[in-house]
């Protein structure tokens, strides 16, 4: 095989591996740049995937499957939100809890549906134009789901709200520095709560990817950790959308490379390699930027209570 | 000015109350602020004027009480309300977004901001600011990278943009140097020239008697006296009524004998050729200093603008940073070699205590009892540590007696850090570090935040200390305390030692000329 052709096909393959994962990261990256972290992406995206297939099953429809997807992911987050920011506990332990309840959740609602192929599946379609350019078109607009564009046009946007909208600013304030957002006349929590919520939203998108369009059907393993690869892309892109991308694609190119190479690698060490890649991300994150410049919203998991010193 | 007996006061505030757990915080103040006024408020640390000026903006709502705005009934239940009434705050601790730029902190307090691209509207109105009020700033850099008097520029003008009438400053002038503060009263006075309205808090009596039209004293949360500039203010009649006592004179006169002592004192901190490195420019080190001994019972004060390597100096001395080249002894050895290092703590078995620059992060745990802090230093060693287990009486015991001698105002022992005045959570700092007779005294902005009288107390514990036969390094921008307090005075300019004198015969003008970096 020429070399454009395996570079172009595993770009192509990394891309429809990462979709998912540019999902659930860009929304923990706009929950976490407000300054509350939500360790529940697992369990939103299975609620996601499980909520998503059954609604497509029963309509018919791949598209009400996608939009209960996001709804579904959206609720487990609510339940966060509420906890997390207004009950003002742990957002951590909350978080985990979520991942928790959705995984035994999906896993029970999903129980009618185990192995059942879903009859209409999202199709593959290409991005007029763009199709046509140079290595780029089949790199990345060929062949692949419109999720997949569509995460990719969701980190562009993602990228512009946050650093060029007043609501990306007082957002992003909120995560740094909530007592200055309150001294200046704006309301922290309900920018807290949107934040949170849009999170959810991604991550269940990310969860009906996975049902609806990738592998369309529904089993208890489906999201098999990808929640938690989400969660240290958004620290290895340092909570910017668009380095969530490159280091999507750099994880998924990993890992479809890994595979292509299955004869000569123990299919064990696969398994184990998306959890050995993001230490190894992690620790080359920490290494390279050293603590100060690490960039983690400087409230990153800490309630606020006005007054409170 | 004197207010007209006509006048309308702008606010007005009746009977505030508020409560705190284990204190009264406020207990029934009133105050009237009319236009065309500065309103001094004085109190000791911990009586009550943060809490004051939160409740004005809306950031404290008041257990009982009422206020009025220009007539009118005012209800605040947030500072959203405030800033529409044209109220604005300058706090203690400042309300800015370190990691944003100084365009994007303004932007965030500036409802009419368009929502894309929020900055790009305000340059016009910045440079306007800055005409109108000389207050240049420059809309691009960090606010992290910006001097507490550039800080503070931009919160001013965040009020101003929102068309504050009313400006509230919490202790505006304890981190300016004196040139900025100088430049800070220009601003009010014009402000204030324009009808509007200004209330300021402060322990530095010299700035009231020259700024303020009228005159409020809390002690405990209660108003205990009013002056107004009319009347005529005296800084001798200020201070008494603040802490209900005649003071002792400041800073007593040290006397000659004391200079022969030093001359025999042993050398107990020495760095030589000392360089730290700043990160990505090897050949401008942030700090070397080729030369630089402190002997017991000295006091060698640091002056300098900040940013000039203090900081770095004050980090390897204390052993929170290792220095790139060179070497930092203590009592004629280096703290911790041979040994395995172990940063600070080499510095703290050594005898080197730190009264740190950032009281809030570095100077305390604020989620810890006072009593816990009170024994942090020192929680490895007898009495507080008995093998691996700590002897929470001995720690009990030590934190009862350490708030009575250092007058912390704090409802308990137990109460976390974080809940304390700023003025007492230095006091509890000083409380820790000044205990057990160091060797090596570090002092960065001692006297910061605190009131007249602890202010002097602190003054005469480091003379103290340094009577005890400590080597004192004392940091400050304020000249005044420098040239007061200290045998010689060593300037920073660009990392370098670039003078050294004796106080006695220092001249303030020659110092400000080697602190800018001018060579005498
Ligand atoms: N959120 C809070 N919770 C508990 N106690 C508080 C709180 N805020 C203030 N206090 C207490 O109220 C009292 C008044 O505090 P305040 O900060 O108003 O004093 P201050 O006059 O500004 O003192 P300083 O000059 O030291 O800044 C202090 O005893 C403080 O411990
Ligand atoms: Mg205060």
């Amino acid at each position: 095989m020429d070399v454009d052709v395996l570079v172009v096909a595993t770009v192509a393959r990394a891309l429809a591996f990462a979709t998912p994962l540019l999902w659930a990261a860009l929304g923990e990256v706009i929950a976490e740049r407000s300054g509350v972290v939500n360790l529940g992406v697992e369990g939103m995206m299975a609620l996601g995937a499980v909520t998503g297939f059954a609604v497509a099953f029963t309509t018919g429809d791949v598209w009400w499957g996608l939009a209960a997807a996001g709804l579904a992911g959206m609720a487990g987050s609510a339940l966060h939100a509420f906890v997390a920011i207004t009950l003002r506990a742990d957002a951590y332990v909350s978080g985990l809890s979520l991942t928790m309840l959705g995984l035994g959740l999906s896993a029970l609602i999903g129980r009618a549906w185990v192995g059942r192929p879903l009859p209409d599946p999202m199709r593959t379609v290409d991005v007029p134009w763009l199709r046509d350019l140079p290595l780029l078109g089949p790199m990345l607009f060929q062949g692949q789901y419109v999720l997949t564009y569509a995460a990719l046009l969701a980190a562009v946007v993602a990228w512009a709200l946050l650093f060029h909208t007043r609501g990306g600013l007082v957002l992003r304030s909120v995560g740094e520095n909530p007592t200055a957002v309150d001294a200046a006349g704006l309301h922290v929590r309900p920018v807290r709560y949107a934040a949170v919520l849009i999170g959810g939203l991604l991550a269940g998108i990310g969860g009906g990817y996975l049902s609806l369009a990738y592998r369309p059907s529904w089993g208890e393993g489906m999201v098999n950790g990808l929640g938690w690869i989400a969660l240290a892309l958004a620290i290895f892109a340092m909570w910017h959308p668009l380095r969530v991308v490159l280091a999507g694609l750099l994880f998924g190119a990993c890992f479809t490379l890994a595979f292509r190479l299955q004869t000569v690698f123990p299919p064990e060490l696969l398994t184990m390699l998306p959890y050995a890649f993001t230490v190894l991300a992690l620790v080359f994150t920490a290494w390279r930027r050293g603590r100060h410049a690490f960039g983690a919203p400087e409230a990153l998991g800490r309630p606020y209570l006005r007054g409170e010193r | 000015m004197k207010p007209e007996e006509h006048l309308q006061p702008r606010l007005s505030l009746r009977g505030i109350e508020k409560r705190y757990p284990g204190v009264r915080a406020l207990a029934g103040v009133d105050l009237d602020v009319f236009p065309g006024q500065v309103h001094a408020v004085l109190g000791e640390n911990g009586a009550g004027k943060t809490t004051l000026m939160h409740v004005v903006y809306g950031l404290v709502a008041p257990d009982e009480g009422s206020m009025t705005w220009e007539g009118e009934p005012l209800r605040l239940r947030s500072p959203r309300e405030a800033i529409a009434r044209g109220i604005g705050l300058v706090a203690q601790h400042f309300h800015l977004v370190e990691r944003h730029t100084v365009a994007e902190n303004l932007a965030l307090g500036f409802p009419d901001a368009p929502f894309w691209r929020p900055t790009r509207s305000l340059l016009p109105r910045l440079r306007a600011a800055a005409e109108r009020y000389g207050l240049a700033l420059d809309p691009r850099a960090q606010v992290r990278d910006l001097s507490p008097g550039e800080r503070q520029r931009v919160e001013i003008v965040k009020a101003l943009m929102q068309g504050a009438r009313l400006l509230v400053l919490d202790e505006p002038t304890s981190v300016l140097t004196p040139t900025e503060v100088d430049a800070l009263f220009a601003v009010l006075r014009r402000f204030v020239a324009e009808g509007s309205s200004v209330v300021f808090v402060s322990h530095k009596l010299a700035e009231v008697e020259v700024l303020a039209d009228a005159v409020t004293v809390l002690r405990r949360g209660a108003v205990v006296g009013r002056r107004s500039a009319a009347d005529g203010l005296d800084r001798r009649d200020l201070a008494r009524l603040m802490v209900g006592r005649d003071l002792a004179a400041t800073v007593a006169d040290r006397g000659r004998a004391r200079a022969a002592a030093i001359a025999a004192g042993p050398v107990r901190l020495r760095l030589t050729d000392v360089r730290v490195d700043a990160p990505g420019r090897a050949q401008r080190p942030a700090l070397h200093v080729a030369s630089l001994e402190v002997r017991g019972g000295e006091i060698v004060g640091i002056a300098g603008v900040a940013g000039n390597g203090q900081s770095e100096l004050v980090a390897v001395v204390a052993g929170l940073r290792a220095p790139s080249a060179g070497t930092v002894e203590v009592d004629g050895r280096e703290p911790g070699s041979g040994r395995r290092r172990r940063g600070a703590r080499n510095q703290v078995d050594a005898g080197v205590a730190l009264v740190p620059e950032d009281r809030t992060k570095v100077g305390v745990v604020g989620d810890l009892s006072v009593a816990r802090n009170l024994a942090l230093r020192h929680a490895h060693r007898r009495p507080f540590a008995r093998g691996m287990w700590i002897d929470w009486q001995a720690v009990a015991r030590h934190s009862q007696s350490a708030v009575e001698a250092y007058d912390i105002a704090t409802p308990s022992t137990g109460t976390p850090a974080r809940l304390l005045s700023g003025g007492n959570v230095q006091k509890v700092i000083l409380a820790r570090e000044l205990d057990r007779d160091p060797g090596v005294v570090v002092a960065v902005h001692p006297t910061y935040g605190l009131d007249v009288a602890a202010t002097s107390q602190t003054h005469e514990r480091l003379l103290a200390a340094a009577g005890r036969g400590a080597a004192v390094l004392l940091v400050s921008e304020d000249l005044d305390e420098v040239l007061s307090l200290s045998d010689r005075v060593a300037v920073l300019a660009g990392g370098r030692v670039v003078a050294t004198m004796a106080a006695a015969d220092a001249d303030p003008e020659a110092l400000g000329l080697a602190m800018a970096g001018v060579a005498a």
